[in-house]
């Protein structure tokens, strides 16, 4: 069952890490303070696949679900970006000063608040969190796939048995670690600025932006013969995924404007506001436009869920979508206004490029279906 | 005399595939009268059965868009139009306060009217007598098993033919289901001694149980209700402040907002010169004075100052306030009546605002100059 990635696409994935990669040397040396937030916005992006993918593989095993069987390793190749996302964070280690504000000593000692908030949000604390959060991820990821790899030589049960346990310990931890995640490199942009549903907000993108690219790549792989037992049942679920997490991002984008405009506190607000000047308004209308309605309205019919074509112009759009969002996130902290350039269209293509050498790695060493998995049989000939 | 009439042909299959397949073929032998019933929704009947798309969708569209309608309509005219009220200092059409009740209605009239329309146009509420209903057939496919059947009332309909056809499909139990013309014919047995037992035990436990909670319970602990609590109450004495009592000073130096202290108390013959009204009468400040004198003035003085207002005769009858005492006073001395009132008139500076008090008074002006016109008034 092994097929590797067709050479041509694996030169692609190659051309564009290192085309990638000379856009990350020369922002770096061009404008470091621009790059490194552009940097912020690439590693939550690859972060947000990485995690999100595990949290599927996760959810997968939880919930018993069977539809998902003949396609989890997609996930598991997915789920190895989580060893290569500290790297592409490495650099920005050297220009926190240049993203965080907390950072500058002098000016948390005059902060009321940063003074506060100093045995959370001081930088030894920060690099603790950094590496247990990985540390974590990287151990379930590990004993994950570890597990459903011997699955396909020993075919045993109590392998299964034994992931579903490792799930249970894994969702709240996922919940916890991802929330820091969130907190430390979104929220802490702007350090005076706080909001308890941040991290379920980058929850949301995070699932979508994973459940997109798995969709892509199935659907790809489908067409190109890799997966062919796959029916319209399975891709429907797919979509009935990406059409939930379209709604719960609203749903909680929303609910995090609702209480901020209805208390109508400045220190809360003033984080809206810079969202709403300088042409960022039109940002925010078309993220509204872009996250929301369209992907809403192109994936409400039921035979869009099952068309392939759909499918893979929705699962594009929506990592786009995600990307706006980062940028939304991110970018209004580097400065007011709208910042665009080279540099915030190019730094995306490094993390395409991974993805796909990723993917070629992990191909030409595993299965691509679990062949082990005692719910395949019933998987294949899943009937909505 | 019950007349026992064929209704269906039914058969049972054990999968989702089989009656998948089995649907299929059925329409494709041509037969229109038929039906499956399944445990759970099956997908995939719709196309298997050559149904036409459901209708279904358009009333839920229809619904849902009522209901998000009818809750942006009803938030508008009330907050715009019946009872603008200024909330947390925003506009009076906030509109992402409605969102989500907005989304609540809008799926509730979505789901509830759907599944009442699909209880009125497709099971012909209120007849709730069905052939099928309380058989063997229904007993099955309502927890395990998938059937099928075919009508008597199709045109391709034979009993021994569509037997057979069942059998090729691979169906089990293929049995007849009858039915009973006079009970068909009986209509609904509303008034069935056990239905109407049963509301009435439903009926009693249900307001039993209300009763239950809101006279017995909700007075037992952990309810605290505020009647209890611990609070502060004005004009009384509290623990909580060192100096034992319950209404505080303000600040030392501070004037609280909107209450600027007046300081003109008991002159009012010389306030006059020093008090000038501050607004202009335009359109907009007489409008106001207008609306401000109809609410607080008028009950007394009457609508056009004359003092004959329909309260005349219970009180010391106010003065008309046309009197040449009052048409020669300053703007200002009118200000201090209204501010700290005048023999039985109360003071009106908690009611009305300060700005309010000058614009009332311009109004005044413009009811005496009618009353009184000079004759270059008239050109």
């Amino acid at each position: 069952m092994k097929k590797e990635l067709p050479s041509k696409v694996k030169n692609i994935g190659w051309a564009l890490l290192f085309v990638g990669i000379v856009i990350y040397v020369i922002g770096y040396t061009v404008n470091p303070r621009e790059a490194a937030f552009n940097n912020v916005i690439g590693f939550l992006f690859i972060t947000s696949i990485a995690v999100g993918s595990i949290f599927l593989i996760a959810l997968e095993y939880i919930a018993g679900a069977v539809w998902s069987v003949p396609m989890r390793r997609v996930n598991e190749f997915l789920g190895g970006l989580v060893l290569v996302a500290p790297l592409v964070a490495l650099p920005m280690f050297f220009h926190l000063h240049d993203i965080f504000h907390w950072t500058d000593l002098g000016a948390v000692g005059t902060d009321e608040l940063l003074k506060g908030k100093q045995p959370y949000l001081n930088l030894n604390f920060f690099i603790i969190r950094f590496v247990v959060v990985f540390a974590l991820w990287n151990l379930f990821y590990w004993l994950f796939v570890r597990n459903s790899l011997k699955q396909d030589l020993s075919k045993d049960q109590k392998l299964t048995t034994q992931n579903i346990r490792l799930a249970a310990v894994f969702l709240p931890v996922f919940a916890i670690t991802l929330t820091v995640t969130a907190v430390d490199w979104a929220m802490s942009l702007e350090p005076h600025w706080f909001s308890t549903i941040l991290g379920v907000y980058y929850f949301s993108g995070t699932v979508l932006a994973a459940v997109a690219t798995a969709t892509y790549i199935i659907v790809k792989f489908h067409e190109n013969g890799y997966l062919q037992n796959l029916k319209r049942d399975h891709f429907y679920s797919l979509g009935a995924l990406l059409f939930a997490f379209i709604n719960f991002w609203a749903y909680i984008a929303f609910s995090q404007f609702l209480l901020i405009w209805y208390a109508n506190l400045p220190e809360e607000t003033i984080w809206f506001m810079k969202r709403w000047e300088g042409g960022m308004q039109f940002v925010s209308v078309l993220l509204i436009i872009v996250h929301f309605a369209v992907p809403y309205f192109l994936l409400l019919p039921q035979e869009a869920k099952m068309n392939l074509k759909r499918l893979k112009f929705m699962s594009i759009w929506i990592l786009f979508a995600h990307l706006l969002d980062l940028y939304w996130l991110v970018m209004p902290t580097y400065a007011n206004g709208v910042t665009i350039g080279w540099m915030e269209i190019g730094f995306p293509v490094l993390i395409v490029g991974l993805i796909i050498v990723m993917l070629g790695y992990k191909m030409k060493r595993h299965n691509l279906v679990p062949v082990g998995d005692p719910k395949l049989e019933r998987g294949l000939k899943f009937r909505l | 005399m019950s007349t026992k009439q064929l209704y269906s042909i039914t058969a049972l299959f054990d999968s989702p595939d089989e009656i998948i397949h089995a649907a299929s073929e059925t329409s494709k032998a041509g037969y229109t009268k038929y039906d499956v019933n399944t445990p759970y929704p099956v997908h995939g009947m719709d196309g298997a059965m050559q149904l036409k798309p459901s209708r279904l969708g358009f009333f839920a569209m229809a619904f849902g868009l009522l209901g998000a309608v009818s809750a942006i309509g009803f938030m508008t005219w009330v907050t715009l139009i019946e009872y603008p009220l200024v909330i947390g200092g925003k506009p009076f059409w906030s509109w992402p306060a409605f969102v989500p009740v907005s989304f609540e209605l809008t799926v509730l009239l979505a789901s509830v009217l759907s599944v009442v329309a699909m209880i009125v146009i497709y099971f012909k509420f209120p007849n709730n007598a069905h052939p099928l209903h309380d058989t063997k057939y229904m007993k099955a496919v309502s927890s395990d098993k998938f059937g099928i059947n075919i009508q008597a009332e199709d045109p391709k309909f034979d009993e021994k033919a569509v037997t057979e056809f069942f059998k090729s499909l691979g169906g089990k139990e293929i049995t007849p289901v009858y039915f009973d013309e006079d009970e068909l014919s009986h209509g609904q047995k509303l008034f069935d001694p056990k239905f109407i037992g049963i509301l009435a035990v439903v009926a009693v436990i249900a307001s039993g149980t209300t009763y239950f909670i809101f006279n017995q319970l909700m007075f037992m602990p952990p309810f605290n209700w505020m009647m209890t609590q611990e609070k502060l109450k004005a004009q009384k004495p509290s623990e909580l402040f060192s100096d034992g009592i319950g209404m505080r000073n303000p600040v030392d130096g501070t004037v609280a907002r909107g209450f600027l202290p007046y300081p003109f108390k008991g002159q009012l013959d010389s306030v006059g010169k020093y008090l000038v009204n501050p607004l202009l009468p335009t359109k907009e400040v007489l409008e106001t004075g207008k609306q401000k004198y109809l609410t607080f003035c008028s009950p007394c003085h009457g609508n056009f100052a004359q003092g004959d207002s329909r309260l005349r005769g219970q009180f010391p009858n106010p003065p008309t306030l046309h009197s040449d005492k009052v048409r020669n006073w300053h703007d200002g001395n009118i200000y201090h009546v209204i501010t700290e009132g005048q023999n039985v008139m109360p003071s009106y500076a908690p009611q009305i605002a300060r700005d309010d008090r000058w614009a009332i008074i311009h109004y005044l002006r413009a009811l005496q100059r009618a009353q009184n016109a000079k004759e270059s008034d008239f050109k």
